[in-house]
């Protein structure tokens, strides 16, 4: 039988990955990614309630209120929600974790967490909305503002930027992609290859910021960004529950398999990208930056990759359902216990 | 005249790092298995080697687990510290030193000293090892100790093996040594004190045990799952304690954990694991010392607030800062009372042993989940890292109590919406749902902002007002829920001493010399404050909270929490970094008292 019109493979409506209005700014690059993450969750037809959602502060951070309300949520603090999501991936590893943050949240005040939550290949979606700039405390640079730009009250950014993506590749992460929220077609398509991947995905979004960061002289506005986005190969996802039907020329599209058994296409553009290559792939960053282009797309790949619950080998069954049977040692243990302490 | 067997306090100096430790560890455990009651504390620098460290062994018939503030022995092996030591010594204290590297002036031999001069140096080149040399040396001090106090051979022959198991060159080796000391001391020592150790029954039915253990294996039977921590002196091995259990008694059939160790990047990261954790369900815990509890903060404010079980185990040390971190103190009863900014007021409980340890550990647990809030298990260094002589452990058939979790059937029965913090038990305690509740009433938003009965964010002063002040009903409802005070002494007596944590046993033992007295004596377990409390304080006229920091911190709380008393609240504090001793306790009541 098949779904319903206006359903996905659950029988559920968009409406079932909706969340509460949101409060930011009209045309805040924001929303457009949240509008790409209901539809993502809705293509795939994941279950919304055992997709759990964690976020620190900021702007960024409001955003899990406004997607998938059916779904668990958790606001934390400022820069620490790499921590809040990895004990819950141990307490229950079948969750489908989603983690929102921001530039300042993860680059600044969270960056120890960051690379440490990349460290570990915690089996994680994690989106930084990176607009260069704190929205909520308004318009103070961010550490991944670029070296130059000009904030809002006209003054020079002083210091070198902070590419995550690069950071996150150097740190070992298995799976990292860029994008711009005004390509909703290339989001969408990331996220899901991210939901599909067993292990970290990092996407780091450029999502400009309409208020304070959106003038001329800087580089993460929508202008800016629009002009300067250089995609490395232009993306499209088949999901595990689909079959895979595409005809290419010999070399003219990369195919990757998702551990969950979906595919990634890479359709080749100007130059051949290999997403596998970790070296090339810093080589590709800088150099874009040095001509002051933005490369979006999947900028690196590693499916053989334990995630963190697999390097600690634990069972598959989620810790928070075992009870006195599974975790009490029993009086023979104590007593044995006692008699080595004597 | 006082009775000279079982009775006396030795102290051993020595260098750290040189191998003393398993030395002190021999004499320890070799007297405990001689059945003679015996206390052993061990005084270590913040250094991995040579440093100057004191072993104290007390003696005593009743096992009292506290020391004097004299020593009856010493032994002298550190040339550094001889001089200063011999100095600390009262006349016709027994002396024991390395005469290789040591000479003391006829001035500094008080009057009635009984001198023993070990040559060390000279007795190790009986040792053809060089490498094992420098450890193995400090077992000629427990050598002569032994022959001239009556250790037993055999048992410490069997303190050996057990030791070194199938070792056996190991084995060997240690006894080598061993009887290189006894042998020196039966040919050159002639016995002029009145010390000696007999075989008793004190031990019947205890076993040795360090704080930090007990609490590791405390959190495994309380059902402990997630781990999150990071290191740092007195704590470190607490988590590495429940780590090694875990390993051994949390294997499912197939070869996977049933549990998770993380040790973390800091201890901010540590907490938030523990919070993500309890928050998805799983019973979670942190152990860390007072810095880490600094760091914590914000936080313990967040799992305050959005109401998440944690275990925080906060094994204290000497503050403020860095302090000293290799010495005890009770000092941060206030900063866990309230940790975080903004209005709040958290559970904390305080065992005074390690069988304590081990069962509000694992009690702990349960409060956590029951009161969804963080929960402290305040220790020390010295019950952390001490080894302790105490009662065996008691296996009690664990229930554990996972609190108000609602199921997707549960929510069934729910008319209307589900409120995350809805006081719909009058208790304070509200309901929750774990992520991936198959139910559409099942999920809600957690944020650390305002927030409604529905967990809506608010910025209304009334929804804002209602939840602190249910929240502050639910701390009064915890006192159902966590250990109740032990009152000690005639209940008809007018003078009282409130105490907790491991000034227990030097309290004990001043009461016991102050009998003539008529004190009794209330120990609080946790805090809140129960009735109990006011109630003990009501009953006396005055009312001396002992404890261990510089600013009476429980007396604060206490004042606070219980206004009108104030008047009959005494302190006595002690805040020098060594543990506790009988002698200060029974000094200061004595003094106050006279006042």
């Amino acid at each position: 039988m098949s779904a319903p019109a206006n359903c996905n493979r659950l029988g559920l409506s968009k409406n079932d990955y909706a969340g509460k209005p949101s409060t930011l700014c009209k045309g805040c690059g924001h929303d457009s990614i949240t509008v790409a993450i209901q539809q993502a969750y809705y293509d795939l037809g994941i279950p919304p309630h055992e997709i759990t959602k964690f976020s620190g502060i900021g702007c960024s951070s409001k955003t899990p209120t406004y997607f998938v309300e059916r779904g668990h949520g958790f606001n934390s603090v400022h820069g620490r929600m790499p921590s809040v999501a990895t004990g819950a991936s141990l307490a229950n590893g079948n969750l489908h974790i989603i983690g929102i943050s921001g530039d300042g949240d993860t680059a600044s005040i969270g960056m120890g967490q960051f690379c440490h939550v990349v460290r570990r290949n915690v089996d994680m979606v994690y989106v930084i909305e990176n607009n260069g700039t704190y929205g909520l405390t308004k318009g103070q640079f961010s550490a991944t503002a670029d070296f130059g730009s000009k904030g809002k009250k006209g003054w020079s950014n002083p210091y070198p930027t902070i590419d995550c993506c690069a950071l996150a590749i150097e740190l070992g992460a298995t799976f990292v992609a860029r994008s711009f929220s005004g390509d909703r077609k290339q989001v969408i398509a990331l996220l899901k290859a991210a939901q599909a991947h067993k292990g970290i995905a990092v996407l780091d979004i450029i999502s400009p910021c309409v208020t304070f960061n959106n003038h001329e002289g800087s580089t993460k506005s929508y202008t800016f960004v629009k002009e300067h986005d250089v995609p490395l190969h232009e993306l499209g996802f088949v999901p595990s529950f689909e079959e895979i039907q595409v005809e290419m020329k010999e070399g003219e599209l990369k195919d990757i398999e998702l551990h969950d058994g979906s595919h990634l296409t890479l359709k080749k553009l100007a130059t051949d990208y290999d997403p596998s290559n970790a070296i090339g792939a810093l080589s590709v960053i800088h150099e874009a930056k040095e001509k002051q282009q933005i490369v979006t797309g999947l900028l690196y790949f590693n499916k053989d990759q334990k995630d963190h619950n697999s390097v600690l080998n634990m069972t598959s069954r989620a810790l928070n359902t075992l009870t006195e049977v599974e975790l009490d040692p029993g009086p023979e243990v104590l007593k044995k216990i006692n008699s080595s302490l004597k | 005249m006082e009775n000279k067997i079982n009775n006396c306090s030795i102290r051993v100096a020595t260098v750290n790092g040189t191998g003393s430790q398993s030395s002190n560890s021999l004499l320890f455990k070799s007297l405990f298995r001689m059945g003679v009651g015996v206390c052993a504390k061990n005084m270590f620098p913040s250094n991995i080697q040579g440093l100057p460290t004191w072993f104290q062994i007390r003696v005593s018939q009743k096992g009292f687990q506290n020391l004097r503030e004299h020593d009856d022995i010493a032994v002298l092996m550190n040339a550094e510290t001889a001089h200063a030591d011999i100095k600390t010594m009262r006349p016709g204290t027994t002396i024991f030193y390395n005469s290789s590297i040591v000479t003391f002036t006829p001035d500094e031999i008080k009057e009635g000293m009984h001198m023993y001069a070990l040559p060390v140096e000279e007795l190790s080149k009986q040792i053809t090892d060089t490498k094992l040399r420098t450890l193995l040396k400090n077992l000629f001090y427990v050598g002569a100790l032994s022959h001239l106090y009556g250790i037993e051979i055999d048992v410490m022959k069997s303190v050996i093996q057990d030791t070194f198991k199938t070792k056996q060159s190991a084995i060997d080796a240690n006894l080598a040594a061993l009887q290189i000391g006894i042998d020196y001391a039966k040919e050159n020592f002639k016995k002029t004190d009145d010390f000696g150790f007999k075989r008793s029954n004190t031990n019947d039915g205890k076993i040795m045990m360090e704080g930090n253990a007990a609490c590791g294996l405390g959190a495994v039977y309380g059902g402990c799952t997630v781990v999150a921590w990071y290191p740092i002196t007195p704590s470190s091995s607490l988590a590495e304690s429940a780590e090694a259990y875990l390993k051994k008694y949390r294997i499912d059939k197939d070869g996977k954990t049933n549990y998770a160790v993380v040790q973390a990047e800091d201890e901010l990261a540590s907490i938030g694991m523990v919070i993500g954790a309890g928050w998805a369900g799983a019973r979670s815990m942190t152990s860390t010392s007072g810095p880490g509890i600094s760091l914590m903060q914000e936080f313990l404010g967040l799992a305050y607030y959005t109401e998440v079980p944690a275990v925080i185990f906060n094994v204290q040390r000497t503050g403020p800062s860095t302090g000293l971190p290799t010495r005890t103190q009770q000092s941060d009863v206030q900063q866990c009372a309230i940790a975080s900014h903004g209005d709040t007021k958290h559970i904390m409980l305080f065992p005074a042993g390690p069988k304590e340890c081990f069962e509000i550990s694992a009690e702990a647990f349960n409060i956590a989940e029951r009161m969804q809030t963080p929960v402290f298990v305040m220790t020390d260094l010295d019950l952390g890292m001490n080894t302790w002589v105490d009662d065996d452990l008691v296996y009690k058939k664990p229930q554990f109590d996972r609190g108000k979790v609602l199921t997707a059937a549960d929510l069934d029965k729910i008319q209307g919406q589900f409120g995350r913090y809805l006081d719909s038990d009058g208790d304070g305690i509200t309901y929750r749902t774990l992520p991936a509740t198959n139910h559409v009433k099942g999920a809600y938003f957690t944020r650390g902002s305002g927030h409604d009965e529905y967990a809506r964010y608010t910025e209304s002063p009334e929804a804002y007002t209602r939840n602190m002040d249910r929240l502050l009903k639910k701390w009064h409802t915890a006192k159902q829920y966590i250990p109740k005070p032990i009152q000690y002494g005639a209940s008809s007596a007018k003078v009282g001493v409130i105490a907790f944590g491991t000034s227990h046993s030097a309290i004990t033992e001043a009461l016991e010399r102050l009998n003539d007295k008529n004190i009794k004596y209330l120990r609080l377990l946790s805090y809140p404050l129960h009735d109990e409390v006011e109630k003990f304080i009501q009953s006396c006229d005055k009312v001396y909270v002992v404890e261990q920091n510089r600013d009476a911190q429980m007396k604060s709380l206490i004042e606070v929490d219980l206004p009108g008393y104030q008047s009959k609240l005494r302190s006595i504090r002690y805040y020098g970094g060594f543990p506790l001793s009988s002698d200060l306790v029974e000094r200061e009541l004595k003094k106050q008292m006279e006042k």
